[in-house]
């Protein structure tokens, strides 16, 4: 669109006329997040300049770009909300776009780590504030009396003394002129003014949802457009010795067939045959016509039962790497007058968002425009920059909607095969998906792995010692994507004499984020251990918990990056939902219920599940989860639905998920032997927050990792059957 | 040669081989989007289409065996009274998350609630079950089958 004149000086905000009038605003804050978000791999997000857009018609319609990938977080609800809040517009009249990739103007856009509210909590706010104060001082202009006189409400400027009341449209066209104030002086609304942040804003896309409408990355239709399929080895990451293409080149509608060449990187392009063809069932159907061979050499020997023996042999020898060491265990251990020790373990398992992966590309006079369904479109285009030597300038990326992420789609292999294959049929546009079974036995998996545990006990039942040794997986020295252990895991911090320790098995599977990494395997481990140290002690979970947090305060994580542990915050939940489960009372007769807290992404949460006896069956009865992300919740609805989902999401892996290898291949390949939850896993699930006085923070991850252990405690108390591997079996 | 099919009430023709799932036929062929590849085996429902009314999963069903059915699509549905009341129904409890699966929930709560207006508790959760959503929004979706059940038994007792 059009942009006009006034840049200031700083360079934070520029303003522009619609062409139709109206104005258009876009501004770039710089902002920072004290000890910093973390990304899906704990690392910093880097402090960045955001911008936001926000245009307004002559008609009073507030348009405004929701800049981060959705998919399904309803993060193109919640920060034009933000936005709208600020800007005091009429959410019926608010019309959200989903904005192109083009982080010099929009700031960072992804979606991952649960990041996007804490990060953009400020800034989203300033950006509707500094466009309501443009309006407000042009009405000021126009009508000539004071802006301390007017008032704004729900896309109308008012003139008490007057009587004037008069939409933003009218003003728009005059906004556009004036000169935006500092991002850092503009006035935002004390919390107690909040109009639409804490209510349930209807979600701007949900009509075109339930029509059908076209709006996910597989729905992308070009004029011209061919199907591909991707064909790799079955092995994960092996090379292309020789392809016969001839057979396939004679399969109905197929127009191109031809090798890729991967560049060494399974995070960007491994080799591969491309089929192009009129009709992606046609393109995928002829690949039963190839004659191929592969060498997989490199993945002999990765199979799940060797992996097992390894770690059996390296579990109870001394860790490798030492992560943290506090105090003595050795010596707590003379003196303990108790010592619990356990093995426990879980799988690798795969995304299996209902999308398969997807892009579709075209190559054209040297310029790559892609239409990605991605959550790190960013990353996306500097892995096509690395693999296939194309100029970042020469790229360019529309966000499409996603049909789920849960990590996976922060890796973007599908986008440079989508244009690897693009590169090789200049101008004909390209849609690349992959079958289902390839997104299942080519994934980024969230890596199993084996703990050792100690818990030492003096004389009162008191913790004096514990350890935790994780024998997971390196590739090429050093620890996986998602299975690298941090020092500050539970109960780092909180025990004298502590020793966290890691060793590697040698693997070539490849690895990645999935919803909450690391901490939804963990989470499991650590909190379903501390329950048997608890009844050692002759306590329940909660109260070892409450002992071990001590007083309120902030335990610092050794990565600057990643917040401290606010025990208080821990406490706050652990309480609110030992209250909400009536956790005191006599349970209900024939049930088993288990508590399980954890911390990640900024969030707390205690949940407790509760289980019984169907017909002879296992079935989860309730569950009860107190979350804390600070003092507000920006969208209850979407809230409850995240927090619910997540751990439904959570009884699925427990109940059934694992990806097992035979020499590098994944046997697993779709919803029946992979399975997700169904609607037959879904018990009540209550939900409180706890609105402590901290900035909100994300809500994607958070509520999945303490139900693992919930459940596995609640079994264990129902059953006597202790789980310490899963998934569950019983 | 080929096949014609009615497709939301118009004949469409078409030359693609008879083993080819119905589902790409509609999304690939006849541009007909709303109806979503999930895992091709009939393990997740998110194709889900009507055949003369019953709720079939088109990922399955090959062009074929469409016959002289009458295909109906998400993009058509809401022109039915069940089938414009589950979609409302699916704003008023803000169901979904993604929304990808959510096309072939209402296809199947529409066939459902169309064979058994009075559908119920048990019964309709495994009418539902075959029915995956990945974000886990089951409790909405049950909730608004459950509701569109309600003013439907309503409005036949009026």
């Amino acid at each position: 669109m059009p942009e006009i004149a006034l840049l200031d000086r700083r360079g934070f905000l520029k303003v522009g006329a619609l062409a139709g009038g109206g104005l258009t605003l876009s501004a770039m804050i710089p902002f920072q997040l004290g000890a910093g978000p973390t990304t899906a791999e704990g690392a910093a997000v880097p402090a960045a300049a955001l911008n936001a857009f926000v245009s307004i018609a002559t008609d009073g319609t507030v348009t405004i770009m929701s800049k981060n990938p959705e998919i399904g977080q309803g993060i193109s609800t919640t920060l034009p909300m933000l936005i709208a809040e600020e800007l005091d517009a009429d959410w019926d009249r608010v019309i959200v776009k989903q904005a192109d990739v083009n982080q010099a103007l929009y700031g960072q856009q992804w979606a991952g780590g649960s990041t996007a509210v804490p990060t953009n909590w400020l800034p989203m706010r300033q950006t509707g504030a500094l466009a309501r104060d443009l309006i407000v001082r042009a009405a000021s202009v126009e009508w000539g009396v004071p802006v301390s006189e007017l008032t704004t409400e729900k896309g109308f400027v008012r003139h008490k003394a007057s009587g004037r009341s008069t939409s933003y449209g009218d003003f728009a066209t005059r906004a556009a002129n004036l000169a935006p104030v500092d991002p850092a002086t503009v006035a935002l609304k004390s919390p107690d003014q909040f109009k639409l942040i804490g209510t349930s804003a209807t979600p701007k896309f949900s009509a075109q949802i339930v029509r059908g409408e076209p709006i996910y990355g597989i729905d992308t239709r070009l004029p011209g457009m061919l199907y591909a399929y991707y064909e790799r080895s079955p092995a994960i990451g092996a090379k292309l010795v020789k392809a016969e293409l001839s057979g396939v080149l004679k399969q109905p509608g197929v127009k191109h067939a031809f090798t890729v060449a991967g560049n060494g990187n399974p995070n960007e392009l491994v080799d591969g045959v491309a089929i192009l063809a009129t009709h992606w069932w046609l393109a995928y159907e002829a690949r039963n016509a190839l004659d191929v061979k592969w060498d997989d050499a490199h993945g002999k020997g990765h199979s799940s039962e060797a992996y097992a023996a390894k770690a059996a042999q390296m579990l109870d020898k001394p860790p490798v790497n030492i992560v943290r060491r506090d105090g003595d265990i050795d010596a707590a251990r003379a003196t303990a007058a108790k010592r619990i020790a356990a093995h426990y373990s879980y799988p690798f398992i795969n995304h299996m968002a209902l999308e398969p992966q997807n892009c579709t590309a075209l190559y054209a006079d040297g310029k790559l425009t892609l239409w990605s369904p991605t959550q790190w479109p960013q990353q996306g285009i500097t892995s096509i920059v690395q693999a296939l030597g194309i100029e970042e300038s020469a790229i360019s990326v529309h966000l499409t909607r996603m049909g789920g992420g849960f990590g996976r789609r922060l890796i973007n292999d599908t986008m440079v095969q989508a244009a690897a294959i693009a590169k090789q049929v200049p101008g004909t546009p390209v849609q690349l998906i992959l079958s289902r079974e390839a997104d299942t036995t080519h994934g980024f998996y969230r890596p199993g792995g084996w703990h050792s545990y100690e818990a030492l006990l003096d004389e009162n039942g008191r913790l004096i010692g514990f350890s935790n040794h994780l024998v997971g997986f390196q590739t090429n020295g050093k620890p996986v994507r998602s299975g690298a252990m941090g020092g500050h895991e539970f109960p780092a911090g909180l025990v004298d004499n502590l020793l966290l320790g890691q060793s590697n098995i040698d693997t070539m599977i490849t690895t990645g984020p999935l919803r909450a990494p690391f901490s939804n395997a963990i989470a499991f481990a650590s909190q379903s251990f501390l329950d048997e140290v608890a009844r050692a002690g002759g306590r329940d979970l909660p109260t070892l918990m409450i002992e071990l947090l001590g007083k309120p305060r902030i335990v610092p994580s050794p990565d600057p990056h990643r917040p401290g542990l606010d025990t208080g915050r821990v406490r706050g939940v652990i309480e609110k939902v030992m209250e909400m489960s009536g956790w005191k009372k006599a349970k209900r007769a024939g049930t088993g219920r288990g508590m399980a807290f954890y911390f990640s992404h900024m969030g707390y949460f205690a949940e407790v599940v509760e289980v019984h006896r169907q017909n002879g069956q296992l079935a989860v009865s309730r569950v009860w989860a107190a979350g804390d992300i600070g003092r507000h919740v920006i969208n209850p609805s979407a809230a409850f639905n995240q927090v619910r989902g997540s751990i439904i999401d959570g009884l699925g892996q427990a109940f059934g998920q694992e990806v097992t290898f035979v020499d590098g291949q994944a046997q697993q390949s779709n919803f029946h032997d992979h399975p997700v939850a169904r609607n037959t896993l879904t018990p009540q699930i209550d939900v409180e927050f706890v609105q402590s006085d901290h900035p909100p923070t994300g809500l994607g991850e958070p509520a999945l990792p303490p139900v693992l252990p919930a459940l596995a405690n609640a079994i264990f108390d129902l059953t006597g059957n202790r789980i310490r591997s899963l998934p569950i079996t019983l | 040669m080929g096949f014609t099919i009615n497709v939301n009430g118009r004949d469409r023709q078409t030359d693609l081989p008879g083993t080819m799932p119905l589902l790409w036929v509609l999304r690939d062929e006849f541009g007909l989007l709303g109806t979503k590849y999930g895992c091709g085996m009939a393990q997740c429902g998110a194709c889900t289409v009507h055949l003369d009314g019953t709720a079939v999963r088109s990922c399955s069903t090959p062009l074929e065996a469409v016959g002289p059915a009458k295909v109906v699509t998400i993009e058509a549905v809401g022109d039915t009274k069940v089938g414009a009341a589950l979609q409302q129904a699916w704003l008023d409890h803000d169901v979904m998350q993604c929304g990808y699966c959510q096309a072939g929930q209402i296809m199947q709560a529409a066939a459902v609630l169309t064979e058994n207006p009075r559908i119920g508790g048990q019964e309709a959760a495994e009418a539902m079950a075959g029915n995956i959503c990945r974000c886990a929004c089951y409790h909405r979706i049950g909730e608004a089958v459950a509701s569109v059940a309600q003013k439907l038994s309503e409005t036949q007792h009026a």
